[in-house]
């Protein structure tokens, strides 16, 4: 798995993508409300959200198979809106398998190479070399419906890459691979764009592969862009309650805001976030949850599920709601469902949102 | 469960093979054995040199290839785009293309005649009047290939729409989009090669249907192959069915040939 010094060439002149006010409705339901996004040159952009927030429209926009009502999509600082489809310069690696069916490996990678009219030994050497560097330099002559849906996407994968694209479009590459499969493909898909420094935009609703490859997640909602940051910041500094509860679990803990610091669970901690005075919800991830076994503890344990290293804990406290709550293995080992526990937080700043009457 | 029926199988085979091989064996055997001259295959021979037999069948498979043609050009990029483009439209499409199985041949044919008199009729002073003339050429009816294709229209549509249920038509064409392929590019390289068990099918059921069309020429007044085999019976009973017999045997040929196509694409999607 070499990377030729063709390759190389890309990284050099890895473009930025930009969204300019993308808008973009079919029918009554808005798919895009004014989506701004920059990509940065050589980036991993994942762009994450729940079904339907318009992440897929906007990389169809960017590849050309979806035009915006208004808003401008710009490649490199050059508008591209109206340039068709098949002069985009980007490659894509689609949800279902797209492969060719009547093609071979080798010719699926040839394809585009085929349509520039690159001579026939030179487009055949170019393809054997894309499936070398997606590690199936072997299954040249095995046609789509031979190779297991994990090879397929990789031979997607070298097709994508094949015209040396100032852009990689990636909608949901994984979606229909099992767990495993998925897991190596996407740090192979990590390595890849790393070594070849293109440009990629990486469209998922599933937050732990978006977190686990990214440089930076943009978390989308109903058209809009709610915050595009880096992985660990996404994570540990959520600008909005829903990105917060979007991205890894978060429990919601009633708690009254003073001044900057709130009363939640009887402790007062200083506040982050936007919200006014008076009863707030507390937002916290499971990790930062201790519980203890107490038999004077007002809260009950409701369920327990084993997760690996940590145990999730579920606990209903006194008013009612219910938080989750990490414990490793070995402490959570006398929790049962129904036993009395206490339930405190560490002394850190807190995520504070407005009430949400449940 | 199958070795428990095998001998209803085998009866119902039976049954079957006695109900259609019984009068193919005596059309045969009317055919070969003359009574007073022993078996003899004049009636085969005669068939070659007789008045009609070359230009007929001719005709009908020039017809039948213009009509292929005409339906696939027609039919293939509408049923792409209505995939592609107005999937909503489909139900309404399915419709119009499954009338002609509702309109009898002998009311199609019917109105055909009422137009052809009276446009000439009515438009005998205008350029007109050549189309109409023109049309109507009978060493190659252009009318008659107008009305196959319609009567085509519900066998092609369903062929063709089955085939593009098969595959996923605006994945493939995006893929072949932003390969660089135009439209055009990516209909003719990703879609119809996909598509060649459908068009094969669409091919042979508008062949089948071209040859074996009687009512429409008939009352026309044209004399493809079917009509020369009617025109012929009344004459000569024994070539008449000597006729039937090749005829028969010629689309058996044909079924083999698209089996044997079709054959290999199927074998070719379960190996692996």
């Amino acid at each position: 798995m070499t990377v030729t010094t063709l390759e190389k060439a890309t990284a050099e002149k890895a473009a930025t993508v930009e969204f300019r006010g993308l808008r973009r409705e079919f029918g009554t339901t808005v798919a895009l409300d004014g989506l701004d996004l920059t990509v940065r040159p050589g980036e991993f952009l994942a762009l994450l959200g729940p079904s339907g927030c318009g992440k897929t429209t906007a990389l169809r926009m960017l590849a050309g198979f979806e035009h915006p009502d208004s808003g401008a999509v710009l490649v490199d600082g050059e508008d591209v809106t109206q340039v068709p489809a098949h002069r985009r310069d980007a490659g894509m690696v689609f949800q279902s398998y797209s492969l060719f069916p009547h093609l071979n490996a080798v010719d699926n990678v040839a394809f585009g190479l085929r349509m520039r009219k690159v001579r026939t030994a030179e487009r055949r050497s170019r393809a054997a070399e894309l499936l070398e560097l997606v590690g199936l330099g072997d299954k040249g002559e095995r046609f789509p419906h031979q190779l297991s849906g994990g090879q397929q996407q990789r031979i997607a994968l070298a097709r994508a890459l094949a015209l040396r694209p100032r852009v990689l479009l990636l909608d949901e590459p994984l979606s229909a691979l099992d767990a495993k499969v998925r897991l190596t493909l996407r740090e192979e898909i990590r390595r890849l764009q790393q070594e070849l420094g293109i440009t990629t935009l990486f469209v998922t609703h599933d937050q732990e592969e978006a977190l686990s490859v990214a440089d930076r997640v943009a978390v989308m909602r109903a058209g809009r862009l709610e915050q595009c940051a880096e992985p660990a910041e996404l994570y540990g500094r959520p600008a909005t309650a829903f990105v917060a509860e979007f991205v890894g679990t978060m429990s919601r803990i009633p708690g009254e805001l003073k001044d900057g610091t709130v009363e939640v669970l009887g402790q007062r901690l200083p506040a982050d976030g936007e919200a006014p005075n008076g009863a707030v919800d507390v937002l916290v991830r499971p990790e930062s949850v201790q519980v203890r076994a107490d038999e004077q503890g007002s809260a009950r344990v409701v369920a327990t599920a084993f997760l690996g290293a940590v145990v999730r804990v579920t606990v209903r406290l006194a008013d009612g709601t219910e938080a989750k709550a990490d414990l490793p293995a070995h402490e959570a080992a006398g929790l049962g469902a129904g036993s009395a526990v206490g339930v405190s937080l560490p002394e850190r700043p807190v995520l504070v949102a407005e009430r949400i009457q449940k | 469960m199958a070795r428990r029926l095998t001998p209803w199988r085998w009866a119902v085979l039976g049954l079957a093979a006695l109900y259609f091989l019984v009068p193919l064996a005596a059309s045969v055997i009317f055919t070969v054995d003359v009574p007073g001259h022993g078996v003899t295959f004049d009636a085969y021979t005669q068939i070659l040199s007789a008045d009609g037999f070359t230009s007929s069948l001719l005709l009908s498979l020039e017809l039948a290839v213009a009509t292929i043609v005409v339906v696939l050009l027609l039919m293939v990029p509408a049923v792409v785009a209505l995939r592609l483009g107005a999937p909503k439209l489909r139900p309404v499409v399915e419709v119009v293309c499954s009338l002609p199985l509702v309109v009898p041949p002998i009311a199609f044919v019917a109105g055909i005649v009422t137009v052809l008199k009276w446009g000439p009729d009515h438009l005998s002073r205008t350029p007109l009047f050549q189309t109409f003339v023109a049309i109507q050429n009978p060493t190659f009816p252009v009318v008659l290939v107008l009305a196959y294709v319609v009567m085509a229209l519900p066998f092609v549509y369903r062929a063709l729409d089955a085939g593009l249920r098969a595959m996923d038509v605006r994945t493939l064409v995006e893929a072949a989009r932003s390969c660089g392929a135009s439209w055009p590019q990516a209909l003719v390289r990703a879609v119809l090669p996909n598509l060649r068990g459908a068009l094969l099918n669409a091919s042979f059921l508008t062949l089948a249907l071209v040859l074996g069309e009687f009512t429409v020429a008939r009352l026309l007044g044209f004399q493809p192959f079917a009509v020369w085999i009617y025109n012929v019976g009344g004459s000569q009973a024994q070539m008449s069915v000597a006729v039937s017999v090749l005829s028969l045997l010629l689309t058996w040929a044909l079924l083999l040939v698209l089996a044997g196509a079709g054959g290999r694409t199927r074998t070719a999607s379960s190996r692996g």
